[in-house]
């Protein structure tokens, strides 16, 4: 009685085995090394290692060990100097092309790493760094595509020679024709320019109005955020900040987690920025409809420009800071589209003046009538005008700015403008200090508290209560590998869990030996008592730790940041302590006490 | 060693005790509700929005100070307190209209550190009112779908009886917890709702322990009225629900001592939710059972094959 066959007791084994494996890469401290990066989301090749190696020690330093790691190169070194020198020469020679970034990295021995295993990533309370939520304005995103429409139908009616107006507002463009005789052929031309739309004749039988269908803002909207997401993950990289994190979350929101960061001042102008250009032509009468008058930037005169933009920053491939004879400037090119309409215009409007209006909107909190409310603030101003002297077409250049915001405009541009702004309601930075303190304190406690319950088990169960202690340290271990498996980041209520979880783990071998005491009160025999104990004990646990674990789902699936971190060492810990405590222990009693005669039971 | 003799017979559902615990715990709701309502809970920046800056100083820093200083530059509504040690400090403020978070940064930054000493920026959040309201409606979102299912959970495995009996005690742990922190006006933020959360798990894996000890004995002890098969069952469980309480409540104190201050509210909540938890248990969640008037009846499955009650004894 009271024997596992011989595949359970391998089958335990090689559970405990593989846990202690996975839980290995977190006994190894961490050294300082530089990670690259491919700007492009490339992944690099041995090739490529080698020559970041090759620059390396061709700057006279050796690195402790370097190797690929999803695709990013990593180098180590055994100082802090040299670890800042290879950093330098390296962002000197690759700055274009790659991500530098100087971090601690797991010092973990060559066989662990080529194993793929990776210990517990720890969460930005732990780390230090800076998270910023940011949120999408989606009515500029919708706003800025119907102006295109606007824009587009303008231009399509007037080539049909229909004669027309049309406004935009509240994101309907109406349409208004001079008699209704031109209504079906406008409508056409409409519906041809784009059948997606909704056209809706007026009243009056010479108005038409049109909107975007549902699906049509849906999509839009997916696509302004998949569109700040990319912009934004390229601008962070230009950062050189290690295992930076961009993420949608929600409908219109974006998180931004930058592990190390201290000052998130250096990031909010690029994050928030939706720093873009146009060329615009200048209006030399001044009175053409739909022109307008730009202040100038600094010394430089206003200006009235004509309403069509010829160009925008959407359609800038690429934009270089640099200098013009003298001059700070930027080198821009622009894509095939945008070149064909430069083309044309340059072509058509020789020794004509053409501005370029730098464009950067910015959020504002104000106070109206004791309430708080943002306020979007879009600052349009003309940096530079010149004369066309010539035909030109993808690329170009422009003056009029210091060489500061040469560089961030290049860089702006460079990264890609922003389908919408984003605004920050959320941001919290956490010093390294802190991260430190909480590691120490949440350990701490984990140790203390689990050597605690392992005294109280011992003097209260004997040798079962030292069973239990050895399924607890399992248990501890078995969480830790499983965190270091899934990559989830762990938190400092993530450690609350952990804590948590090993008061409560005794719970289900705490109601085992009760019964097996229960049992041997009622005159059962040593090898039934604990037969039927474990027997009769199991609905009880089950249900106990599933309701609980209810709990535990509904904290993950509802809950942000702490809360899931506390949800996901919860879950595991219920997991991984029922394994134990019923199968684990019960491998352990069936080897120590199984299959011999007993004369009394040590509960 | 044993915590507590053999066999206890205590009558912990008889007529006169059921009495005196419904009084306690009707008490305990009350005083909670009525706090809530009228004093409500110190909610955290997570709930409320604002910044909030968490300072290390060389030496201990002197409150007054840092008070007078902020005002000074303006910040009359800020919040300075100690946080854990005498060199820390936490300031708070309502959310800044008209500002970057940035600015606002830089110049609290040097509004703290105005005697040149130099100072730790440990922590800084900025959260919008917005972010805040958000947090605070899924924190409630969670409570409500956690205890509907653990009732329909609780209804599938025992009886609607126990369902009632146990959400019921769920709640009273809630409602308490919640209270105390309203009372002793201690900080409720996000680690708090998890917390009394985890309370809500932790008390159900109480009661349902006991429920099913009752189910057992239910059939076991026949001709035993309800009330005494589900004395017996709660005396004995008893053993154990008191050393799973004790085993978890170390390690509980050993996370608020040393956890740190940040972690002070969730250790608290947890401690007060488990023994507001056990209590309940044992008294509210069998007690509202019986009310009901559960019995082994309500237990039985129904056949569902007639020709099977032929092979019945």
């Amino acid at each position: 009685m009271n024997k596992y066959p011989a595949w359970l007791n391998i089958l335990v084994l090689v559970i405990v085995l593989a846990g202690c494996l996975l839980a290995l890469p977190n006994i190894y401290g961490s050294v300082e090394a530089v990670q690259i990066a491919d700007n492009d989301g490339g992944e690099y090749e041995q090739a490529k290692l080698n020559e970041f190696v090759r620059v390396v020690e061709g700057a006279g330093i050796t690195p402790e060990a370097s190797y690929l790691q999803d695709g990013r190169v990593v180098i180590r070194f055994n100082s802090t100097e040299d670890q800042e020198a290879a950093g330098e020469r390296l962002r000197g020679q690759y700055s274009r092309q790659a991500n530098v970034a100087t971090t601690l990295t797991p010092k973990l021995p060559e066989w662990v790493r080529n194993l793929g295993l990776s210990p517990m990533s720890l969460g930005l309370d732990l780390r230090g760094g800076v998270y910023v939520l940011l949120e999408v304005d989606m009515d500029t995103a919708i706003d800025s595509r119907m102006a295109l429409y606007q824009q587009d139908f303008d231009d399509r009616l007037r080539d049909a020679r229909i004669r027309h107006r049309v406004d935009l507002s509240d994101q309907l463009i109406t349409i208004r024709l001079t008699g209704a005789e031109d209504m079906l052929k406008a409508r056409e031309i409409i519906e041809r320019a784009d059948p997606d739309v909704l056209v809706l004749d007026g009243e009056d039988g010479k108005t038409l109005t049109v909107r975007m269908t549902e699906t049509q803002i849906k999509d839009r909207q997916d696509f302004a955020i998949e569109q700040n997401l990319t912009t934004l993950r390229n601008r962070v990289n230009q950062l050189g900040v290690a295992e930076p994190l961009v993420q949608r979350q929600g409908v219109d929101r974006i998180v931004v987690q930058l592990p190390g960061v201290q000052d998130p001042n250096q990031l909010n102008k690029i994050l928030t920025a939706t720093a873009t250009l146009e060329f615009r032509l200048v209006d030399q009468s001044g009175d053409e409809p739909g022109s307008r008058r730009y202040p100038g930037r600094g010394a430089e005169a206003p200006q009235v420009l004509k309403r069509q933009v010829i160009a925008s920053g959407d359609q800038i491939i690429d934009a270089k800071a640099g200098f013009s004879e003298g001059q700070p400037a930027v080198f821009i090119t622009l894509d095939s589209a945008g070149g064909e309409r430069m083309l044309q215009t340059t072509m058509e409007n020789l020794n004509k003046p053409m501005s370029s209006v730098f464009i950067e909107t910015r959020r504002e909190t104000v106070m109206r009538n004791g309430v708080e409310e943002q306020r979007t603030i879009k600052i349009e101003e003309v940096i530079n005008t010149a004369t066309i002297r010539g035909v030109f077409k993808n690329s170009f250049q422009i003056t009029g700015l210091t060489p500061i915001e040469a560089r961030d405009l290049a860089l702006l541009l460079r990264a890609g403008a922003l389908a919408a702004p984003v605004y920050k309601i959320d941001e919290r930075t956490i010093g390294p200090s802190l991260g430190q303190d909480n590691i120490d304190r949440g350990f701490n406690a984990i140790k203390i508290g689990f050597l605690a319950v392992i005294l109280f088990m011992v003097i209260y169960y004997k040798a079962f209560g030292l069973i239990a202690n050895v399924a607890l340290f399992s248990n501890l271990v078995f969480i830790v590998a499983m965190l270091s498996f899934l990559q989830a980041s762990l938190t400092l209520p993530g450690i609350a869990g952990i804590v948590l979880t090993v008061g409560m783990a005794v719970d289900a071998n705490v109601l085992i030996f009760e019964r097996i005491r229960e049992e041997i009160t009622a005159g059962a025999s040593p090898q039934n008592a604990i037969h039927s104990g474990y027997e009769k004990a199991l609905s009880s646990i089950t249900d106990a730790n599933i309701t609980t674990l209810i709990a535990a789902v509904v904290l993950f699936g509802v809950g942000t940041g702490p809360i899931k971190g506390f949800a996901i060492t919860l879950m595991l810990g219920i997991i991984t302590s029922m394994f134990t405590a019923i199968i684990g222990t019960r491998a352990v009693v069936n080897l120590a006490f199984g299959g011999r005669k007993l004369v009394s039971v040590p509960v | 060693m044993k915590l507590i003799k053999e066999k206890t017979t205590i009558d912990f559902l008889g007529a006169k005790r059921r009495k005196i615990a419904l009084v306690i715990s009707a008490l305990l709701v009350i005083a909670s509700l009525v706090s809530l309502a009228t004093r409500g809970l110190e909610f955290g920046i997570d709930f409320t929005g604002g910044i909030l800056l968490e300072v290390g100083y060389p030496q201990a820093a002197n409150l007054e100070e840092i008070r007078s200083n902020l005002s000074a530059a303006g910040f009359s509504d800020a919040q300075v307190q100690r946080f854990g040690r005498d060199t820390d400090v936490l300031v708070r403020l309502p959310p800044q209209p008209g500002t970057d978070a940035g600015e606002v940064r830089t110049e609290l930054q040097q509004v703290l550190q105005a005697n040149g000493e130099s100072i730790d920026l440990r922590r800084v959040e900025f959260v919008s009112a917005q972010v805040g309201s958000e947090l605070a409606e899924r924190g409630a979102l969670a409570m409500v779908i956690a205890l509907l299912m653990i009732f329909v959970y609780v209804m599938i495995r025992f009886q609607w009886k126990f369902s009632a009996g146990a959400v019921a005690a769920l709640a009273h742990d809630a409602i308490v917890t919640v209270g105390f922190f309203s009372f002793f006006g201690l900080p409720f933020d996000l680690t708090v709702v998890a917390a009394v959360l985890a309370v809500i798990g932790y008390s159900l894996n109480d009661t349902v322990v006991a429920f099913d000890r009752i189910r057992e004995n239910f059939f076991a002890l026949r001709g035993v009225s309800a009330e005494d098969a589900m004395n017996i069952s709660i005396n004995e469980m008893l053993a154990r629900t008191l050393i799973t309480g004790l085993t978890t409540l170390l390690v509980l104190v050993a996370l608020l001592t040393l956890g740190g201050e940040s972690i002070a509210p969730f250790s608290i909540a947890l401690i007060v939710g488990i023994i507001v938890g056990t209590y309940s248990s044992i008294y509210t969640a069998s007690a509202t059972a019986l009310a009901l008037d559960v019995n082994a009846q309500d237990l039985i499955e129904p056949i569902k094959d007639p020709t099977l009650i032929d092979d019945l004894p």
